[in-house]
């Protein structure tokens, strides 16, 4: 059974087309790892998921439903309440409240009562211990890490189901990476399902159950993870591992298809 | 001195009354980035209402109904113009209050044509003298009435979850809209405050020694722009700073205009945009304003 079904999913921005009748299933209680380069239509798809295509002024068909309800046609605030909730890219905590403050405005759009929300609280202070020190500062001057951190915890306090994460290795040093990492791992441990978009794909495969390869807008693989990492177009393309033989082997039209060309119009 | 103490007292009172205007007008600029410029409209239609209703209901139940029209306007103006332009650019938005200005603008004076309308306020024109010093009661609780309503906004704005979703819906609109609060929503109640506060700047605004309500009031709730304007029109600080600074030079350019006379005659309507654009020079973001951060 799956949490999260999307199906035929197309998107375009004005005549540009992003996503092009995809279909990606994120199972309940695992994490899902979507991997692609930079225009592979990776942050599309998490904007479709949290109806904020609007605001760049996409629009979209397909389906997509979240245990069995549609989500097209909600609003954002609707979805949030459904229990989905995204982390966005380059993290876009408030610069200017306190740590606290953004906490509380993560709690803004979850369902439960105060009790629920002290819980999350108490919950996202546990896996972020630096967010209860610095809960007085402004956001803005946390480090790139804590600010990620802060963009979790954020998330956490609406009590989500499943959550979104884009890029959360994102110009972070490895060693933070890392941690952020562990605690994506945490936190799916303990019931919340997780669609993770990562252009780190050592990272993101290690972390998945099942993974996506999104390539100009089409899934170009779809399987599990472990077999995806082992494979060679996999490998060659997103681990960064020169195999000559697999390089060798691999199938030449495939290639050709990436090359740059001129654009003829 | 004494002039000098009054010509001051007096200037705060009214600059006050400016940061009460300002404080709407900022607040609907930072929960939607929209120049409001039917803001003095918004205030005349809550005098209109207190001064047609007092004499029937008594003042303090009209000033009551005033506050909430003005209220129900400036959220009408959000509900049935503003929401339906959401996504365009912020200053097609601006000229389209323009529009609703001259609109509400010209209603209300057909309704009141020449008449100065009187708002029934409990003060007269009672004075208090303290130390040789003389200032109207209507000063004082316009006054009173300012800071204890910008205090009870500001502590909302800092503690509630209101305030909390106003703040981050003005920082950063679609990440607030990824954490579930519904911008509809702010943008309303932003109007919706914008416009109780100018009710009640209204009527501060027309009490002794001004005559009454009419058409010119809104005129004189212009001033409030260069209050938000120099005090940087995306802070509230700078609402409540500036406010102070336009009513204080308002007064003693008024109060002292006849050793000004070089200058001509009405020095002191000017003066406010005189210190306007003198800050902007030294700081064009305004006193408390947000630099321009432009991202790519």
């Amino acid at each position: 059974m799956a949490t999260l079904e999307i199906r035929a999913l197309s998107v375009g921005y004005g005549p540009v087309r992003a996503l092009r009748d995809i279909s990606v299933d994120v199972p309940d209680g695992g994490i899902t790892a979507v991997l692609g380069g930079n225009g592979a239509g990776k942050t599309t798809l998490l904007r479709a998921v949290s109806r904020t295509l609007g605001f760049h002024r996409g629009t979209g068909t397909g389906t997509i439903r979240f245990d069995g309800r549609p989500l097209e046609g909600l609003r954002p605030a609707q979805v949030v309440a459904a229990g989905v909730v995204q982390v966005p890219e380059g993290r876009q905590v408030f610069a200017r409240m306190t740590v606290a403050d953004n906490l509380r405005a993560g709690a803004l759009g979850a369902r439960g009562g105060r009790k629920e929300t002290s819980a999350a609280l108490a919950r996202v202070h546990e896996l972020f211990p630096v967010l209860a020190d610095r809960a007085h500062q402004r956001a803005g001057l946390l480090s790139g890490g804590e600010q990620q951190m802060l963009a979790m915890g954020r998330a956490l306090m609406a009590g989500p189901r499943l959550l979104l994460l884009d890029e959360p290795s994102l110009g972070l040093a490895p060693l933070m990476a890392a941690r952020i990492a562990e605690t994506v791992q945490e936190i799916n441990a303990s019931g919340t399902s997780v669609m993770l978009v990562e252009q780190n794909a050592a990272i993101a495969l290690r972390l998945a159950s099942t993974a996506y390869v999104l390539d100009v807008g089409e899934v170009a693989l779809a399987g599990p993870a472990d077999e995806l990492a082992a494979s060679d177009e996999v490998r060659r393309r997103y681990l960064g591992v020169v195999d000559e033989d697999a390089a060798a082997d691999a199938d030449p039209a495939a290639r050709t298809r990436r090359t740059l060309s001129r654009w003829s119009a | 001195m004494t002039t000098f103490v009054e010509l001051l007292l007096g200037g705060l009172s009214i600059g006050s009354v400016y940061a009460l205007i300002a404080l709407g007008f900022v607040v609907i600029f930072k929960a939607t980035e929209v120049v409001n410029f039917a803001h003095a409209s918004l205030l005349l239609a809550g005098g209109y209402v207190t001064a047609v209703l007092h004499d029937d209901i008594g003042f303090w139940p009209a000033l009551l109904v005033g506050i909430a029209g003005a209220a129900s306007v400036g959220a009408a103006i959000e509900f049935f113009v503003m929401r339906r332009y959401r996504g365009s650019d912020h200053s097609v938005l601006a000229i389209v209050t323009i529009g609703v200005d001259i609109l509400l603008i010209t209603e209300l004076t057909r309704r009141m044509g020449t008449d100065v309308l009187a708002l029934g306020d409990p003060w007269g024109n009672e004075v208090v003298t303290i130390g040789g010093v003389t200032l109207a009661q209507t000063r004082i609780a316009a006054f009173l009435a300012a800071g204890l309503l910008i205090t009870v906004f500001l502590l909302a704005f800092r503690y509630t979850s209101w305030g909390v979703s106003m703040r981050a819906a003005a920082e950063n609109p679609q990440t607030a809209a990824l954490m579930g609060i519904k911008l509809g929503r702010v943008s309303l109640a932003a109007w919706a405050v914008a416009g109780a506060l100018a009710a009640v700047a209204a009527l501060f605004l027309t009490v002794f020694p001004t005559p009454g309500l009419e058409r010119a009031t809104s005129l004189a709730a212009l001033k409030a722009f260069p209050a938000a304007i120099l005090g940087g029109l995306d802070s509230t600080t700078g609402a409540l700073a500036g406010g102070l600074i336009v009513g204080v030079t308002e007064s003693l350019a008024t109060g002292y205009q006849s050793d000004l006379s070089f200058l001509g005659r009405g020095i002191g309507d000017l003066a406010p945009y005189l210190v306007m654009v003198a800050v902007l020079l030294i700081r064009p973001a305004g006193l408390f304003g947000t630099k321009e951060l432009a991202r790519v």
